[in-house]
């Protein structure tokens, strides 16, 4: 056991544990504004990855028709609740955001791939298409059941994940693909050499914890936007419009995910379904942290990187197992010492 | 009197077969105290929910002399009406200085300021703990935060369930004085009550609900010397 090996593991478990915080901060994102514990977070960085990956072969991305699709389902879903009711603003900005702005994105995309256009228009393209996919989520799946418990939400969550899943398959196909790096090249630590692109997505990462961060427990408006998870009609009492506030967090959410894929599109072979174990792992640094804290979340999350790095080197066949199992010690503790999930009260 | 800031004209509430309100017509006027009492289960809560747009309802509400029609809560409390509820709905994971900012959220800092220094001059008690979390007060301190909430957003029109509901009478007087002292400012309060005497002390006009109907309404100050009200209502008489 060299310590070469050590610090290669411990540079993988890092890298990896990068990317679990991001989608572990946007869970406690998700879940501090609307309640619900979005399993499905993953397929949105396999789609953003596939996606980048779509476009760099010049093709159109099977995202772009999703969005259509979820737009029209969207848009019919307004209308049938409406029953006819609806204003002429209100139906203008239904047809604008549901189905022209897909339609457009749709016909930008079939205009630009063949072109090859590079990739800062690539990544431009990605976060057009997978963002609005955040709202049009929240909007069909959980709005409808906004005011349930968190358990009714979180198994329409897994029904979300379910099929995301399928659809993720439907369109990009089972094979996988891996995306040019933002930044080729690869840089000496001691011993070992890191590609510059596992640089790129630390920093990424710090930033968008500290973004979020700041944004949420420093803010008003983050207050505002947490207040409508800790207390609906409270907020909705002091002006809060709880929905613009869920599609917000859902269009965050989206955009991490999909900015997640990018930046490991380049070091893993991503498939429609390579998100959900990642999730899975970022959901387990969001548990330890209690659903609440952003940077306990993200050390969590580094942990379970390296727990997993490590195991794989010592004990690969149970690798899984190690990482998983740490949330049962997090789950009791937690219990013993609060008793209730946190945020969630009655009055 | 000066034109109502707040009408309602045979508005109905029903809890599926249940019908709380029914045919309930009222007007705050500008500036002015307007009472609904009523026992138990009588539908004031209902019916101010319904005015808030927490409830959907049949009939209508005006404001400002405009109709509200099915506005959801959020644009009512822009236009200028406020809510504090039966259950203070407060964000009890939330410091109290939070929550009272959270009211004055979509006015701007400089409004946060001034709103504070008011409500802090008003709530000595929440300044000393602005950093206690709102979920742990004393119902004392959770009703005056809940109407510092409310008054953080500068509702020309301001309604109050049971502001003394579970209150200490020393306490009681407080909230009542500091209603009082709201209505100098010129804020329009409906208020809901269970302690009918003092309600009717502090109103101009008073609202008598049973059953979900409006029984009787005139001044304040007759109905507390009418007698079916103080039977009623004032617990003298009949005992
Ligand atoms: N969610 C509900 N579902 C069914 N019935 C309800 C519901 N809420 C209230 N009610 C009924 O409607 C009637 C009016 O209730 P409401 O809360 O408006 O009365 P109230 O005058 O505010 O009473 P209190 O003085 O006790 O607060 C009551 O009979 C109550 O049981
Ligand atoms: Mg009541």
């Amino acid at each position: 056991m060299s310590p070469t090996i050590l610090l290669f593991l411990a540079q993988d478990g890092v890298m990896n544990g990068a990317v679990y915080a991001l989608l572990g901060v946007t869970l406690v994102l998700l879940f501090t504004v609307t309640r619900v514990i979005f399993v499905a977070q993953g397929a949105f960085v396999a789609w953003g990855a596939l996606t980048m990956a779509a476009l760099e072969n010049g093709a159109v991305p099977g995202t772009a028709l999703l969005l259509v699709g979820f737009g029209l389902a969207a848009a019919v879903v307004d209308l049938l609740r409406a029953r006819g009711r609806l204003s002429g603003r209100r139906l203008g900005l239904i047809a604008g955001r549901d189905i022209v702005l897909p339609l457009a994105l749709l016909a930008l995309d079939t205009a630009l791939a063949p072109l090859k256009p590079g990739m800062a228009v690539d990544v431009l393209l990605t976060l057009a298409l997978i963002i609005p996919m955040g709202p049009l989520v929240y909007r069909l799946a959980f709005q409808p059941l906004a005011d349930a418990s968190v358990l009714i939400l979180f198994i329409a969550a897994i029904g979300v994940h379910l099929a995301m899943t399928g659809l993720g398959l439907a369109v990009f196909g089972a094979e996988g693909s891996r995306i040019d790096p933002m930044v080729a090249g690869v840089v000496p630590v001691g011993p070992i050499v890191v590609k510059l692109q596992s640089f790129a997505v630390l920093g990424v990462t710090a930033a968008v914890m500290a973004g979020l961060f700041v944004f949420f427990e420093r803010t008003l408006l983050g207050k505002a936007l947490r207040a409508t998870a800790v207390n609906r009609l409270g907020a909705r009492l002091v002006g809060v419009r709880v929905d613009g506030a869920a599609r917000t967090a859902f269009a965050l959410a989206a955009g991490i995910g999909a900015v997640s894929g990018v930046l490991i599109g380049p070091l893993t072979t991503v498939a429609y379904d390579t998100g959900f174990l990642i999730g899975l792992k970022g959901f387990v640094a969001a548990i330890i942290a209690g659903l609440a804290s952003y940077p306990l979340t993200a050390l969590a999350a580094v942990a379970i990187g390296l727990l997993e790095s490590y195991s794989a080197f010592f004990a690969s066949a149970f690798k899984e197992v190690i990482v998983f199992s740490i949330i049962i010690p997090f789950l009791l503790w937690r219990s013993f010492a609060h008793g209730a999930p946190a945020d969630e009260e009655e009055e | 009197m000066s034109a109502p800031i707040l009408r309602t004209d045979a508005l109905g509430v029903s809890y599926g077969r249940v019908e709380a309100v029914r045919g309930a017509s009222i007007e705050m006027p500008a500036g002015g105290v307007v009472t609904v009492i009523g026992a138990n289960g009588a539908g004031k809560t209902s019916l101010l929910n319904a005015i808030m747009g927490v409830l959907p309802s049949s009939g209508s509400v005006a404001f400002d002399g405009r109709l509200l029609g099915a506005s959801p809560i959020e644009e009512r409390v822009a236009r200028g009406l406020s809510l504090v509820p039966e259950k203070r709905e407060l964000f009890g994971s939330m410091s109290v200085e939070d929550n009272l900012r959270l009211g004055a959220w979509r006015l701007g800092a400089k409004a946060i300021r001034t709103g504070l220094a008011d409500v802090f001059a008003r709530f000595p008690r929440l300044q000393e703990r602005r950093d206690q979390k709102a979920g742990t007060l004393s119902g004392g301190e959770r009703q005056m935060l809940a109407m510092g909430r409310a008054l953080m957003g500068r509702p020309r029109a301001l309604m109050l369930d049971e502001p003394s509901l579970g209150l200490a009478p020393r306490i009681v007087k407080d909230i009542f004085h500091i209603v009082g002292e709201l209505k100098e400012t010129g804020v329009s309060i409906l208020l809901v009550e269970q302690n009918a005497r003092a309600a009717l002390q502090i109103a101009d006009w008073a609202y008598v609900m049973e059953l979900g109907e409006i029984v009787m309404q005139g001044p304040a100050a007759e109905l507390a010397n009418d007698k079916r009200v103080i039977e009623s209502y004032l617990g003298l008489g009949r005992r």
